[in-house]
């Protein structure tokens, strides 16, 4: 069970108050996660990668263990403490505003 | 019980103002989606409680949402645009090829007898239509191709098809505009375009009277005169009497022809209404007085409006989607500022006063006359 932390304004269009837990098939990567979220909640598609080609969109970044993994391949393994849940994955939103 | 629902797009979210066939006292809902952009919100002319909403963000995209219950509630929709083949490029601001890329939905036309079929404008300029409640959009891609796409130009906001207008007497006519391309019309549903800007000056680009090129703010037509449009270019307000084929100046004694708005009274197509910004480079109104102008003449001879509205100190802008109008008998006015002030007028702009004040920056205004 993979531990997902969404940005408040995904949280309020996925209609969730906390943290998401998806169940992953066949390992958990940053592809099975995010197609995983998509399919749970298809109101979120397009607004954390584009719908085409698939990229991450560029004001959003993805971190876990303290690791920023925004720039990994899609279908490399997330670190054991995510794949366990232990440790969440956080989707983060460019910081703006000071 | 007649009544009037004024949609409202801001910076941070949209809000819906109703009021009864007086306009006296407003009832304010929202923020609807806090925190987001909404370019555009408008309802179906064929069910008045079907709304379409445009969302986005530089963080999350677009979002286009939907409400069956007249904004009560809202449920998102499709927000796949994707363009018809390969799109290639257009001009950069500099002139340079540069490729087209999807930004946002500026603005939402819906059908004006289908509630399921709604066009949207987009930047990088095209057009897409849904026919199914906004749940898949395709690209009306004849526009984008018709010959002059690789020649169009962004203006200072961004490549946007920013105008819609269906005609009601000519269901395979519709005009749009675009900044800065200009004006072009389709008489077959979409399958083949043709530049209107003949007509037009524009002395900042390198061929004053060129096909394309001009940057056309807003579109106007009063629906018993489908053939009569009026325009807010960049600089100069202009009409035309032939569906586009060709416009004449009628700036008139305007006290600057800079501006984004123009909107045509309900019941008289001749009344016309813009509010002049003082210029390209200073987006406020001149000498600080916020001015509804209007024409009984259909251009030329312009009255200021001003009775109820901001005479010293005001420098808001009035954004090109932010003017609608109601068809009660009393036709009402409405304008939204970028200082997130709604102002209307329940008698044809004789006297205005804001429904709201401190909402976020107005994008965009539109109103549904409810009986």
């Amino acid at each position: 069970m993979i531990l997902v932390v969404l940005p408040s304004h995904l949280k309020t269009l996925a209609q969730v108050s906390g943290d998401v837990r998806l169940e992953v098939q066949d390992g958990a990567t940053l592809r099975s996660v995010l197609d995983a979220l998509e399919a749970r909640f298809p109101m979120l598609r397009g607004t954390i990668r584009d719908q085409v080609t698939l990229e991450r969109r560029p004001f959003l970044r993805f971190f876990a263990c303290e690791e920023d993994l925004s720039l990994a391949s899609p279908d490399a393994p997330l670190p054991d403490a995510v794949a366990s849940g232990k440790e969440p994955f956080f989707i983060i939103g460019a910081i703006a505003g000071g | 019980m007649s009544g009037v629902r004024v949609l409202v797009g801001t910076r941070k979210g949209a809000f819906v103002l109703t009021a009864d066939g007086k306009r006296e006292r407003w009832e304010v809902s929202g923020p609807h989606f806090a925190g987001w952009e909404l370019y555009h919100v408008k309802g179906s002319p064929a069910d008045p409680n079907r709304l379409y909403a445009s969302q986005s963000t530089g963080w999350f995209g677009q979002l286009i949402q939907r409400s069956n219950d007249g904004g009560k509630s809202w449920e998102p929709v499709g927000n796949k645009f994707v363009y018809d083949g390969i799109p290639g490029t257009h001009k950069w601001y500099d002139g340079t090829p540069h490729p087209w890329e999807f930004k946002r939905v500026w603005h939402l036309e819906p059908s004006l007898t289908d509630p399921d079929t709604v066009y949207a404008g987009v930047e990088d300029a095209a057009l897409f239509r849904s026919t199914d409640g906004a749940h898949t959009w395709e690209e009306v891609s004849g526009l984008r191709k018709h010959g002059t796409g690789p020649s169009w130009q962004p203006g200072a906001g961004g490549m946007c098809l920013h105008t819609i207008i269906l005609d009601p007497s000519h269901p395979d006519r519709m005009y749009i505009a675009i900044s800065a391309a200009g004006a072009f019309r389709t008489d077959d549903g979409g399958k083949t375009w043709k530049p209107i800007n003949h007509g037009l000056h524009s002395q900042y680009i390198p061929d004053p009277d060129a096909e394309v090129g001009h940057c056309v703010h807003h579109l106007a037509m009063h629906r018993s005169r489908p053939e009569v449009l009026f325009m807010q270019k960049h600089w100069d307000v202009m009409r035309s009497d032939n569906a586009g084929d060709l416009w004449r100046e009628v700036s008139g004694n305007l006290p600057t022809d800079f501006g984004f708005a123009i909107d045509v009274h309900a019941h008289e197509p001749e009344t016309i209404y813009v509010v002049p910004i003082k210029s390209d480079s200073e987006h406020f109104p001149p000498d600080g007085k916020l001015r509804v102008f209007r024409s009984k003449t259909g251009g030329n001879e312009w009255e200021a409006l001003t009775k109820g509205l901001p005479q010293h100190d005001c420098y808001v802008n009035v954004l090109r989607d932010a003017m609608a109008v109601d068809t009660l008998d009393s036709c009402g006015v409405y304008f939204g500022t970028t200082g997130g002030q709604v102002y209307a007028s329940p008698n044809h702009g004789e006297n205005w006063a804001p429904i709201v004040r401190d909402l976020p920056a107005v994008l965009s205004v539109e109103v549904q006359t409810l009986t």
